[in-house]
């Protein structure tokens, strides 16, 4: 198992070299840095080139790809362009934890990134866990009931949610919840940002922000998955142990829950395992309906701006992510199902 | 099934006789089972008609037609959908809306497809050192998350394509735009069922005997496997039509997409939220049209599942 983890990171270092070339020609063409650097006080021509030649954008794409890289510690920059190179560069690279310096926020990428990643972890968490107790449950209870009102329900819900998409969920949800039942004099829920600031960053008000964002982000997730969880329980209920285990007298939930569930669960880590990355990735329009700061509006803000360290770092540790959560679905793959052999 | 005993048996005899059924009628007989499918084609066509025949009462030029004197209006009488926040009637907007989005739908499928199947192709059939280099490449694809993908190539293209004038009518050049990178950015999973599909087939005695023929390769994957791979080909492009439709929605929202005045359902909604609570009719009817149409592609699509599936029985 081990050895099998230890190759998957190995095979996982060419492929994540790949996507950041991918990545890095595509980031050659999003708008003018310096522009995005200097606001609006760079117009000279020669400051325009000073700054190029700081960053480095004079360089051909490959040097300026191997500088992103490995940084240009090791080697001297011609900061006033007379052809010698004097000033030593100061960029670590991304290898040793350097994603650069946003030219927005004029401040490590890191930083910039770390500020934002705990409330769109917040946000997602939530949502996945949400979705996957619910889905649990409606999933099961169609399996156990099948064809029942309620199991035809779903399927035609679940339907319907897939269709949707993210953004007309929650604008419809904003526009029920919130503003109509403020109009009717109910007790309505907050549409924008993290909290109120006249009450301040408290939990209770962080939850309540919560409660929209999470309902329209699952509400599209929960129907495809309590579908999957149906169709997989469905499948292993059929199976001969499920019926050995009933004729010899087991209680109910013993059998559904440790029996059929255990084994159900396979296909259902495979798609959260996969899906779970993505999820955390597809808050981009949720976030900026709902003005929630995280790293989907942090994105969205900084790729219109031009803003190539913060993107290239973004999508660059979701791109990690993807493969770490891919390994993980192996590993938990194997864990629940002995057979289950890497080799 | 309980007229079955009834049915006296000459008239087996008379079925045992009559020509056999097509292939489309095979296939029409299996998809009309389907209840929800049929249902979507309906909708469907209806939201085509809607598009193409309001042409007809509407000109484009009265669709992209500002009035700030009447931004903002309710739906009343004379603009039945209401007005948005530069005034254009959006009942009309919604009918040239549903055209481009619906063309850039069927456009961006034809751009999966097309590298979709290429890249499946050449890697299921070549096998070795192509198909391991152009399956790493569509990993790598995956592995970044589609939207995050289409915005940066949104921000990569966008402005560079001139606006195009066809049939006498101005289109942003920020469609032909969405159109590529949509299709750029959707055909990996294409490519992976082209490529499964390949793997297998390639190795029946079919293809054995037309090579041993002395077929030429490209004779060979275009017109003795790619028929047999048809199928799953014609179901996920039909899905992917309803991808790109809400993909649109998804950057145009964004404020990335099809640039005005070239409406689309999608960048209709640009900005209407911040009307949610002043002006709901801004979102209401382009965003029920999107879910319309995703909603009918979709049962459509799995209908074609259904139908198209050898294994399932051929009642």
């Amino acid at each position: 198992m081990l050895r099998y983890v230890i190759r998957r990171l190995f095979q996982a270092i060419p492929l994540l070299f790949l996507i950041s070339i991918i990545l890095f020609v595509l980031m050659q063409n999003m708008g003018d840095p310096l522009a995005t650097l200097g606001g609006r006080q760079v117009t000279r021509s020669e400051d325009r080139q000073r700054l190029a030649r700081q960053l480095g954008l004079d360089k051909p794409v490959h040097v300026q790809y191997l500088y992103w890289l490995v940084g240009n510690d090791w080697t001297k920059m011609d900061l006033d362009g007379d052809g010698v190179p004097e000033t030593p560069g100061r960029r670590k690279g991304v290898l040793r934890g350097d994603f650069g310096v946003s030219l927005v926020a004029k401040r490590p990428v890191v930083e910039v990134i770390w500020d934002r990643l705990p409330n769109t972890l917040l946000l997602m968490g939530t949502t996945e866990l949400v979705i996957l107790v619910g889905a649990l449950v409606i999933g099961m209870y169609s399996a156990l009931r099948q064809y029942s009102f309620l199991d035809h329900l779903v399927t035609a819900i679940s339907f319907i949610g897939y269709s949707m998409p993210i953004f007309f969920v929650a604008l419809l949800s904003m526009y029920i919840f919130s503003v109509n039942f403020k109009r009717w004099g109910l007790p309505y829920l907050p549409t924008v940002g993290m909290f109120d600031p006249n009450v301040g960053k408290t939990p209770g008000q962080i939850a309540l922000h919560m409660v929209l964002p999470v309902f329209s982000l699952s509400f599209i997730y929960f129907a495809a998955y309590s579908r999957y969880i149906r169709s997989a329980m469905l499948e292993v209920l059929s199976q001969d142990y499920i019926r050995t285990a009933r004729a010899k007298g087991l209680p109910r939930p013993t059998i559904v829950f440790v029996h059929a569930l255990k084994n159900a669960s396979l296909p259902i880590v495979t798609i959260v395992g996969l899906d779970l990355p993505f999820l955390l990735a597809g808050a981009i329009v949720t976030e900026r309906i709902f003005a929630w700061p995280g790293m989907g509006r942090l994105f969205i803000d900084h790729v219109s701006r031009g803003d190539t360290p913060v993107v290239m770092g973004i999508l660059m540790m979701i791109a990690v992510a993807v493969v770490i959560f891919q390994i993980l679905t192996d590993i938990v793959y194997a864990w629940l199902d002995p057979r289950i052999r890497y080799e | 099934m309980r007229a079955e005993t009834t049915i006296p048996a000459w008239t087996f005899l008379e079925e045992a006789e009559a020509p056999p059924l097509t292939l489309w009628e095979l296939f029409w007989r299996r998809f009309r089972r389907h209840k929800m499918a049929l249902f979507g084609l309906v909708v469907l066509s209806l939201l085509v008609l809607y598009s193409l025949g309001g042409s007809l009462f509407f000109t484009e030029s009265y669709a992209n037609h500002t009035d700030t004197g009447i931004r903002l209006q309710p739906p009343s009488r004379e603009h039945p959908f209401g007005t948005d926040t530069v005034g254009r009637d959006i009942l009309a907007r919604t009918i040239y809306g549903g055209q481009i989005s619906l063309l850039i739908g069927l456009t961006a499928m034809l751009v999966e497809v097309l590298i979709g199947v290429a890249i499946g192709a050449l890697a299921g059939y070549y096998g070795g050192w192509l198909d391991s280099l152009l399956m790493r490449f569509t990993e790598a694809m995956l592995n970044i998350p589609q939207l995050f993908l289409l915005l940066v190539m949104a921000k990569f293209f966008g402005g560079k394509v001139p606006n195009i004038v066809l049939f006498g009518r101005t289109f942003s050049g920020s469609v032909v735009v969405i159109v590529l990178i949509i299709g750029a950015t959707s055909w990996m999973y294409l490519a992976r069922i082209v490529r499964a599909e390949f793997l297998s087939i390639k190795e029946r005695e079919f293809i054995l005997a037309a090579r041993a023929a002395g077929t030429p390769t490209g004779q060979i994957i275009f017109q003795h496997i790619l028929p047999n791979a048809i199928a799953p080909i014609i179901v996920a492009a039909t899905l992917g039509v309803a991808n790109a439709i809400t993909l649109e929605a998804y950057i145009s929202f964004l404020g990335l997409g099809v640039q005005p005045p070239t409406a689309t359902w999608g960048n209709m909604l640009e900005g209407a939220y911040n009307y949610i609570e002043t002006a709901p009719w801004l979102w209401i009817f382009p965003g029920t049209l999107i879910v319309l149409t995703v909603l009918s592609i979709n049962f459509v699509g799995d209908g074609l599942r259904d139908a198209l599936d050898p294994r399932s029985l051929a009642r």
